[in-house]
């Protein structure tokens, strides 16, 4: 292997001279205890060198290795339920090795090389195959069925194809290229972490993502293939959220990336997720879960890594045809990390110190979402869905990170801290978030929900813009200034705010509604207001109506019962009629 | 290896310059010797070439070029360790100052640790009874938690934090506990108070402190977190005990920290702290936890002062981002006269839902904090309302929620210093207070809990009143059915 020795040493930057013939995001081994790195910029002979792990102890003179690879991802069956640091070395792999912290220089497969994997193959000898096509199947998981594909650039007719129980690094076809060349393809396939995975076409997403917290999916929902943020102040729910949607979202398989965040947090999910079930299929959600976790105190240059290596193993899944959710939390640390290789690397400062190409390598993230036609045959539909959590330092929006993630991004969940300090979770605040899908999802949500639930949405919209502004009014004038009118309003808009957009991310009933129950719970509300604004009810009456804790109470109606919701509907009729004959009498 | 270099070339603030030296490693400890012979300690920072950086902890001052001579240790900086350690005091560099010997070493380990697999942790599930309401009500501690005081000059942080020292204890088990104290860059009385305090509770052989005091040398400040925590890990991990880190103010330690950035010319982040602020104080905040199959735990209570009270500024704000919640004090409670200050909306505990409920707490815990909280802020938001209207303009309900916040400033979070208020005091003082409010008020809570717990407390006008609604509703009745016959 060709070396060159290291000149400098600062934190994670290492550079090294003699390097010729080094090629841009190679992979390197630094020093004899060959530690990870990448290079990141060349000069001449010179190469700069990000190092994925500690350099204590590193000092001038030492070797560097070019190995001429990219930095790669392993890819194959083992990859669902694993936890991976920001380089896909497995965690508990680790553990096993060197104890309960992590020293470096460790090397472990990041897919377990021994175990056997039951393999269907799904052509035969003699068939023409291209890119993409599924080759066969692996049961990956109870919810994963894991598709063999012909790798990118490999077309040919199969010499051989064998079923049954093989190893990921073990031949299960042979392909013989049109020159004559033959290719072995294994289960397990290897692709650079910075390089998109091709695709046939790509297509605008139109579906929604339910994700079962009834704030994102009635009025401000992520499409299949759509890209969204949550930037918030600490303390505001960021992580709680990303938690939810990884334990909730509709996605066939989820890719949770940790990025720079508590040690903790990383535990929870590992605690939680094998408990907890699917709300379809009644298996555990770990079964179509695949965890990334480099920690704030790990080294800073595999945060950077991390979100790349996450964002290629959900495309991975894509092209089997899947419907794929990244989480990423937090992008803002993963640009932290950008920061500091820059500083080091002594580059010409953006914003906030921030290296000036910030903007362009936020954007190339998040446009490695999408829904899109997969390469090969069957012909199938993938799409991947990234939800990017930002931590803007004080919760200032102005951030370089908010500012450049909101040019690319066409979901903008607004967390305020201000409903985080009254409880109110998840504390999204209705009036600035926004949902570019709309439009698209619409006509989904008539035909597959309800045909009324976008009038009932824009209804109960309008009732929370407005009471906003009789707020105002309030704080100015006194609540007694108003109208009966007006006075209706705030009381549905109390009612939408904590009857419906409230949610117990630990209750276990509240933690997850389905559509159509959240369909009825809206329903319900604006019935309510539509009922008692027909009959011009006094306010009086109205708030001390018994019907209201029966509204306050449907977030725990359980899924299975919603039928109770549907009853409720007569029970509001009733009441409010009951109102105005009261009415009828006082006035008698 | 020990390596001699006598070639000085630049000295710049915290910062040496040595050329020509060959072999020499990034993070490498080494000692300066001065013309007079005295010795300090140094890290290299950057190795470029055959040209070394090195921060000098004990500083620069007295340091010449032609004279001052550099010695490579070939190691890093290492902490000497043993069960001895408990009831003495270091400097920041991990030397005893107490007139003691030196500690004979069962083992030496590097001070600034390794991160702890995330596979490796246990969640922290263990609820710490400090005694506080506020914090055992509202925002519950748990074993293997980092939970930071937020506090501003001139406000009690260093009282509460040595109340929660003296009071802390898991409920139903005595198990073997240290303390672990780090004081970076706090006055001598401040330092003082601690040691005596501990000393009056008869705690002090069960403390290890390491002092850096507001005169010592400034960079000295980044070794004494690293030294505290790495003698924190050996007393939980290694011997299996329950430490409690108190580390007060990481406010002067961030500025050491921009110290050496500026003098290395770095670009600065924000309020000119490093761009690496962040995953430098996560690389100290991170030791704190619980790792499974093992019994210890670190329990971690930074405190700092945020300039200005200001909650964004980079040195909470990064804290907020790593931590798990934030205890906040506040000024106007303290000039209302409530002590501690603490200030509840802001204040939270991130692991509380985790500690409390049924077996470690009670049943009714976080329902009744979450209604706690709903309660106060609506009393908060109806005083901000009074301030601009005026209190008659209020509804009925609004001056029942501001009543609400009074008492509850009063009785709740107002306690004495040496009040040490047990789990179950908090929570029936809690539910106490709630009572003040109409049933139906209740939306945070389970009907069990508030038929369970809220009823008894619920005083006589409350029922009266609540008897004669129904006495009315059944007049309501009568008088329907009279009108539809």
């Amino acid at each position: 292997m060709k070396k060159g020795r290291i000149i400098r040493v600062s934190g994670p930057l290492i550079e090294a001279e003699e390097m010729k013939g080094a090629r841009m995001f190679d992979v390197v081994q630094v020093s004899e205890e060959r530690l990870l790195g990448e290079i990141i910029g060349l000069d001449q002979d010179k190469a700069s060198i990000q190092v994925y792990e500690e350099t204590a102890g590193i000092g001038v003179g030492e070797p560097v290795y070019i190995t001429g690879e990219p930095v790669s991802v392993a890819l194959g069956p083992g990859l669902i339920e694993s936890i991976y640091d920001g380089v896909q070395r497995p965690l508990d792999d680790i553990q096993e090795e060197i104890g309960d912290f992590i020293a470096r220089g460790v090397s472990v497969p990041a897919l377990e090389p021994e175990k056997k994997w039951e393999f269907v193959p799904k052509r035969k000898k003699g068939d023409r195959v291209a890119p993409g096509d599924v080759l066969g199947t692996v049961q990956e998981t109870v919810l994963v069925e894991h598709r063999i594909m012909v790798p990118p650039g490999l077309e040919g007719i199969i010499e051989e194809i064998k079923g049954g129980e093989f190893t990921i690094k073990d031949t299960i076809a042979v392909v013989k290229r049109g020159n004559g060349q033959k290719e072995e393809i294994q289960m397990e396939q290897r692709w650079g972490v910075r390089r998109p995975r091709p695709v046939k076409r790509r297509l605008p997403p139109i579906k929604p993502l339910f994700t079962g917290q009834r704030v994102i999916d009635t009025f401000f929902p992520i499409a299949k293939g759509g890209t969204a943020c949550i930037p918030g102040p600490f303390g505001s729910g960021k992580t709680v959220m990303q938690h939810q949607l990884a334990k909730w979202a509709e996605a066939e398989i989820v890719v949770y990336i940790g990025c720079g965040e508590r040690g903790n947090e990383m535990t929870d999910v590992l605690n939680e997720f094998p408990k907890l079930k699917d709300p379809k299929s009644g298996e555990p959600l770990m079964k179509r879960t695949i965890l990334l976790a480099n920690t704030s105190n790990m080294p800073v240059a595999a945060r950077e890594a991390s979100i790349y290596t996450g964002i290629t193993i959900a495309e991975y899944f894509r092209d089997m045809g899947y419907s794929v959710a990244v989480m990423a939390d937090s992008t803002s640390r993963w640009a932290e990390a950008l920061r500091e290789i820059s500083g080091r690397l002594e580059e010409m400062p953006g914003e906030e110190g921030y290296p000036a190409y910030l903007g362009s390598s936020v954007a190339q993230f998040y446009e490695r979402a999408g829904r899109v036609e997969c390469l090969g045959t069957p012909d199938r539909e993938g799409a991947i869905s990234v939800i990017g959590a930002v931590s803007p330092p004080g919760g200032d929006l102005s951030d370089p990170v908010v500012q450049n993630t909101l040019r690319v991004v066409k979901v903008f969940w607004s967390l305020k801290a201000e409903l985080a300090y009254a409880r109110h979770f998840p504390a999204i605040d209705w009036l600035t978030s926004y949902s570019l899908y709309h439009d698209n999802t619409q006509s989904y949500m008539k035909e597959e929900v309800a045909e009324d639930f976008v009038t009932l949405e824009r209804g109960a919209m309008r009732i929370l813009e407005e009471e906003d502004e009789l707020q105002e009014m309030v704080r100015l004038v006194g609540v007694d200034a108003l109208s009966s009118k007006e006075r209706r309003i705030l009381l549905v808009a109390r009612m939408l705010r904590e009857d419906f957009l409230h949610q117990n991310a630990s209750h276990e009933i509240d933690t997850y509604t389905s559509m159509s129950k959240q369909y009825l719970m809206l329903k319900n509300i604006i019935n309510f207001y539509q009922e008692a604004e027909e009959v011009d009810a006094d306010i009086e009456k109205l708030e001390s109506l018994d019907v209201l804790q029966d509204i306050a109470r449907m977030k725990f109606v359980k899924e299975g019962k919603i039928e109770e919701l549907e009853k409720l509907l007569g029970t509001i009729k009733e009441a409010i009629g009951g109102v105005m004959k009261e009415e009828a009498i006082d006035e008698s | 290896m020990r390596a001699e270099y006598k070639a000085v070339s630049d000295v710049f603030g915290p910062l040496l310059f040595v050329e020509g030296v060959s072999g020499v490693k990034y993070g490498e400890l080494c000692s300066v010797i001065l013309p007079d012979g005295e010795e300090r300690t140094g890290k290299v920072l950057e190795v470029h070439r055959d040209k070394a950086m090195i921060q000098v902890f004990e500083g620069t001052r007295g340091i010449d070029i032609p004279e001052s001579t550099v010695m490579f240790q070939g190691k890093t900086i290492e902490l000497p360790l043993s069960l001895d350690i408990l009831g003495r005091v270091f400097d920041g560099m991990g030397e005893p100052i107490d007139g003691k010997p030196p500690i004979i070493p069962e083992k030496r380990a590097d001070i600034n640790g390794a991160p702890i697999n995330p596979y490796a942790r246990e969640y922290p599930n263990e609820f710490i009874q400090t005694g506080i309401s506020t914090i055992d009500g509202l925002n519950p501690l748990v074993r293997g938690q980092k939970l930071p005081l937020f506090s501003g000059s001139g406000l009690p942080h260093n009282r509460v934090a040595a109340q929660i020292a003296r009071q802390a204890r898991v409920l139903g088990k005595e198990e073997e506990f240290a303390v672990v104290f780090a004081a970076m860059g706090i006055t001598f009385e401040e330092a003082e108070f601690f040691h005596n305090d501990f000393e009056e509770t008869g705690a002090l052989e069960r403390v290890v402190m390491f002092l850096n005091l507001a005169d010592d040398p400034a960079i000295e400040r980044l070794s004494t977190a690293r030294a505290a925590l790495t003698a924190a890990e050996y007393l939980a991990f290694d011997q299996k005990m329950h430490v409690l880190v108190i580390m007060t103010d990481m406010t002067n330690y961030c500025e050491a920290l921009r110290e050496i950035s500026a003098a290395r010319k770095e670009v600065p982040g924000r309020r000119g702290y490093p761009g690496y602020l962040y995953t430098d104080l996560a690389s100290i905040y991170e030791r704190a936890g619980r790792i499974k199959n093992n019994k210890g735990s670190i329990t971690l209570m930074p405190v700092l002062s945020m300039p200005e009270d200001d909650k964004t500024h980079p040195i909470p704000d990064l804290t907020g981002y790593i931590t798990e919640g934030q205890i906040i004090f506040s000024r106007s409670l303290e000039r209302k006269g409530i002590s501690p200050p603490i200030d509840v909306l802001p204040s939270l505990s991130r692991l509380k839902d985790k500690g409390v409920g049924k077996g470690k707490t009670r049943e009714d815990h976080a329902d009744l904090y979450n209604q706690l909280y709903a309660a106060y802020s609506k009393g908060k938001e109806a005083a901000e309302l009074a301030v601009i209207l005026g209190e008659a303009t209020l509804s009925d309900m609004d001056k029942i929620y501001l009543k609400f916040a009074d008492v509850f400033e009063e009785r709740y979070v107002n306690q004495d210093e040496y009040e040490n208020r047990s789990i179950e005091e908090t929570l029936e003082l809690g539910w106490e207070l709630l009572s003040m409010l109409p049933k139906r008020e209740l939306k945070r809570t389970r009907d069990e809990f508030i038929d369970k717990y809220y009823s008894k407390h619920q005083k006589e006008e409350a029922r009266e009143s609540e008897k004669s609604k129904e006495r009315e509703e059944s007049v309501i009745e009568e008088k329907e059915s009279k009108a539809s016959t």
